[in-house]
C-alpha cells in the first residue's frame, strides 16, 4: 500500500464521509470550541454526562475542517463514549493516533489532535478541574 | 499606434537555472505552484552568495581592511540596485529590513506612534495580508486612533466608490493597501487610492510583496509614501527585505530599533541618530542576503520585468480557462486582465488541506489555508482556499497537471 493510500485509507474516508456523533447538542453538560489557526479548521465538542456526573453518556461534534481532523474527531467520539470523563480528560494523544493508524506529518498531526484537545478542554471546563499546561493556553486564545 | 514588443520569456530554458527542479517529488517532476508564498532560487543567486561569503565577507561600515571594504561595497551596491529597481531618487530612501513584514511594522511603529492620535483614522483594505492589517490595528489601539477597512466587491476588487462613505468626516492619517493581493491576485488601483489619501491629508503605505517580483514598480509615479517588499519572493534569499520611503517622512521619523550603526554620537544625556538610511538599520544587517537580493534583481532585470508580467498573465488566462472545465471547482477573484499569475479556488466538498495533500502525491505544490488573510476569508465565507501561484519558471504543463490532479482529488474525496 502506498503512503498515499494509507493516508486516505478506507476507514478514514468512511469516518470523513459518514461522521459519527456529528451535530450540535442542546443543553450539553460540557462543551468547548477549538481552532487550528494554521488551516482554519474549527470544531465544537458537546458532552452529556451520565447520572454519576462522570461517565460520558454521549458526545457530539460540529464544525468544518479537513478529512483528517473530521475523521479523527469522529473516531474519537466512538472511542470515549461510556468512559469516565476524569480519565478521558487526561487521555494522551498517542491513544488516538494509534487508532487513526496512519503516518502523519507534523502539520497534519495538528489536524488529527484538534478534536481531542477540544474534548479535553470541554471536560476540564465541564468538571471545573484546573486546565493542565497546554490547554490553559488554548483557553486564553478563546477569550481574546 | 505605437506597438511595443516585449521579448517573450522562455520558461523551459529558465527552469534550468533552478536546481530545485532537478529532483523528483514522490517520483514525479516537481510542479512548484506556490511562488506567492516564496520563490525558488536560481543558481546565479546561490553561487554569488557562496562566492561572497568565500571571498568578500566581513561586517559592513566598520573595518578599514580590504575584506570589510569588499563587504561594504557588496552591501551598498545592492542598495543602489534596489534604488534603480524602484526608480527611487536616492539610496537614502532605501532601507534594508528583514522582510516586508518588518518594513511595514517599522512604518506602523516609527511613523504611527508619533502621528496617530485619538479620533484619527487608519484605513486598511479587506484584501490585506495580516502584516499590513494587524500592525495598523494594534498601533491604532495604542494611540486611540480609529481603525477601519475598505470592503471589496464580489470579484475581490476594492470598493473605491465607498472610500468617502467608509472614512466619513474622520481625519484620515494613513491608508495602507497592497499593490497586489496575495490571496486573490487582484491588482489594486494604488495611484487612485494614493491620490484620495493625499487629498485627505493621509500618507499612503503600500505592501508590494506580491507585486515587486512580478511587475515593474516606479515609486516616482506610484504615488505611495512607503513601499515594502521581500527578497525571498523574487528569487533572492530569505532574511532581506526593503522599505522605501519618502525622504522627508523618513527624516522626521524616530528610529524603530536602537543599537549600533544607527547612531551618530552617544552620551549619557543624549544620543544623536545617524543619517538616512542607517538611522533605520540598527545592528549588523543581513549582509550576504542583501547582496543576494541585488543579484536577484540583476537576474530579474536580465529576464525583463515586462516579460515576466506578460508570461504570468498568459499563465493566469490558461489556468482560469482550464479550471473552468471543472464544474466542482469555484474560482475566486477578478478576471485575468486585472490579476497577476495567481488563482485561488475551492473544490466542492473537499477541504483545501486534503486537496493540497492529494496534489503533493502528484508532485504538485500548492498552498492551502487562509493565506494570512482571515478578514478576507470571512468575506468569502470560507475557512480557507487553495491557491496556485506562478512565476517566471512556471510552464503551462504544470497547470494542466494541476487540473488532472484536481480530478483525482474529486474522485478520492468528493
Amino acid at each position: 500500500m502506498s503512503e498515499f493510500d494509507q493516508l486516505y485509507r478506507e476507514v478514514i474516508l468512511d469516518h470523513y464521509k459518514n461522521p459519527r456523533g456529528h451535530g450540535v447538542m442542546e443543553d450539553a453538560d460540557a462543551e468547548a470550541e477549538g481552532q487550528n489557526p494554521l488551516c482554519g479548521d474549527e470544531v465544537s465538542i458537546y458532552v452529556a454526562f451520565g447520572e454519576d456526573g462522570d461517565t460520558i453518556d454521549d458526545v457530539m461534534f460540529s464544525g468544518r475542517g479537513c478529512a483528517i481532523s473530521q475523521a479523527a474527531t469522529s473516531m474519537l467520539t466512538e472511542m470515549v463514549k461510556g468512559r469516565k470523563a476524569s480519565e478521558v480528560a487526561g487521555m494522551p494523544k498517542e491513544e488516538l493516533l494509534e487508532e487513526i493508524g496512519i503516518p502523519l506529518t507534523p502539520v497534519r498531526l495538528k489536524c488529527a489532535i484538534l478534536g481531542l484537545t477540544t474534548l479535553r478542554l470541554a471536560l476540564h471546563k465541564g468538571k471545573g478541574t484546573p486546565l493542565p499546561e497546554g490547554l490553559a493556553e488554548l483557553e486564553d486564545l478563546e477569550l481574546r | 499606434m505605437a506597438v511595443t514588443t516585449t521579448p517573450k520569456l522562455d520558461a523551459h530554458k529558465l527552469r534550468a537555472d533552478f536546481p530545485v527542479f532537478e529532483q523528483p517529488i514522490h517520483g514525479k517532476p516537481l510542479a512548484f505552484l506556490d511562488s506567492a508564498v516564496t520563490s525558488q532560487k536560481p543558481r546565479q543567486v546561490l553561487d554569488a552568495m557562496r562566492d561572497f561569503y568565500a571571498t568578500s565577507y566581513s561586517n559592513v561600515h566598520r573595518g578599514v581592511y580590504t575584506l570589510s571594504e569588499r563587504a561594504t561595497e557588496g552591501y551598498e551596491g545592492a542598495r543602489e540596485k534596489v534604488r534603480a529597481f524602484l526608480n527611487a531618487s536616492s539610496t537614502r530612501e532605501v532601507i534594508f529590513t528583514r522582510q516586508a513584514t518588518e518594513a511595514l511594522n517599522l512604518v506602523a511603529y516609527a511613523w504611527g506612534l508619533d502621528n496617530l492620535g485619538p479620533g484619527d483614522l487608519a484605513l486598511v483594505t479587506e484584501l490585506e495580508h495580516h502584516s499590513n492589517f494587524v500592525p495598523w490595528q494594534q498601533i491604532a489601539r495604542r494611540t486611540g486612533a480609529d481603525f477601519r477597512m475598505l470592503p471589496i466587491d464580489d470579484l475581490g476588487e476594492l470598493r473605491m466608490d465607498l472610500l468617502d462613505e467608509v472614512a466619513g468626516d474622520a481625519p484620515v492619517k494613513v491608508v495602507a493597501a497592497n499593490l497586489v493581493s496575495n490571496s486573490l491576485g487582484t491588482i489594486n488601483p494604488i495611484e487612485r487610492l494614493a491620490a484620495w489619501a493625499h487629498e485627505r491629508g493621509a500618507i499612503m503605505v503600500v505592501d508590494a510583496a506580491q507585486a515587486a517580483p512580478h511587475r515593474r514598480i516606479d515609486v516616482q509615479t506610484l504615488g505611495a509614501d512607503f513601499v515594502a517588499f521581500s527578497s525571498h519572493k523574487m528569487c533572492g534569499p530569505t532574511g532581506a527585505g526593503v522599505l522605501w520611503g519618502r525622504r522627508e517622512l523618513l527624516e522626521a521619523m524616530s528610529p524603530f530599533n536602537y543599537g549600533g550603526s544607527m547612531i551618530r554620537s552617544v552620551k549619557v544625556e543624549e544620543t544623536l541618530w545617524n543619517e538616512l538610511p542607517y538611522k533605520f538599520e540598527a545592528g549588523t544587517p543581513a549582509i550576504a542576503e542583501a547582496y543576494g537580493l541585488g543579484v536577484a534583481i540583476d537576474y530579474l532585470e536580465a529576464v525583463g520585468l515586462e516579460a515576466i508580467e506578460q508570461h504570468e498573465h498568459e499563465l493566469a488566462e490558461h489556468a482560469l480557462e482550464r479550471l473552468a472545465e471543472l464544474p466542482f471547482v469555484t474560482v475566486y477573484g477578478p478576471p485575468p486582465d486585472r490579476r497577476v499569475g495567481l488563482v485561488s479556488f475551492n473544490v466542492e466538498g473537499v477541504h483545501p488541506h486534503d486537496v493540497a495533500q492529494v496534489l503533493d502525491w502528484e508532485g504538485i505544490a500548492i498552498r492551502a489555508g487562509h493565506h494570512c488573510c482571515q478578514p478576507l476569508m470571512t468575506r468569502l465565507g470560507v475557512a480557507a482556499t487553495n491557491r496556485a501561484s506562478f512565476y517566471l519558471y512556471t510552464i503551462p504543463d504544470e497547470i494542466d497537471r494541476l487540473v488532472e490532479g484536481l480530478r483525482k482529488v474529486k474522485d478520492v474525496l468528493g
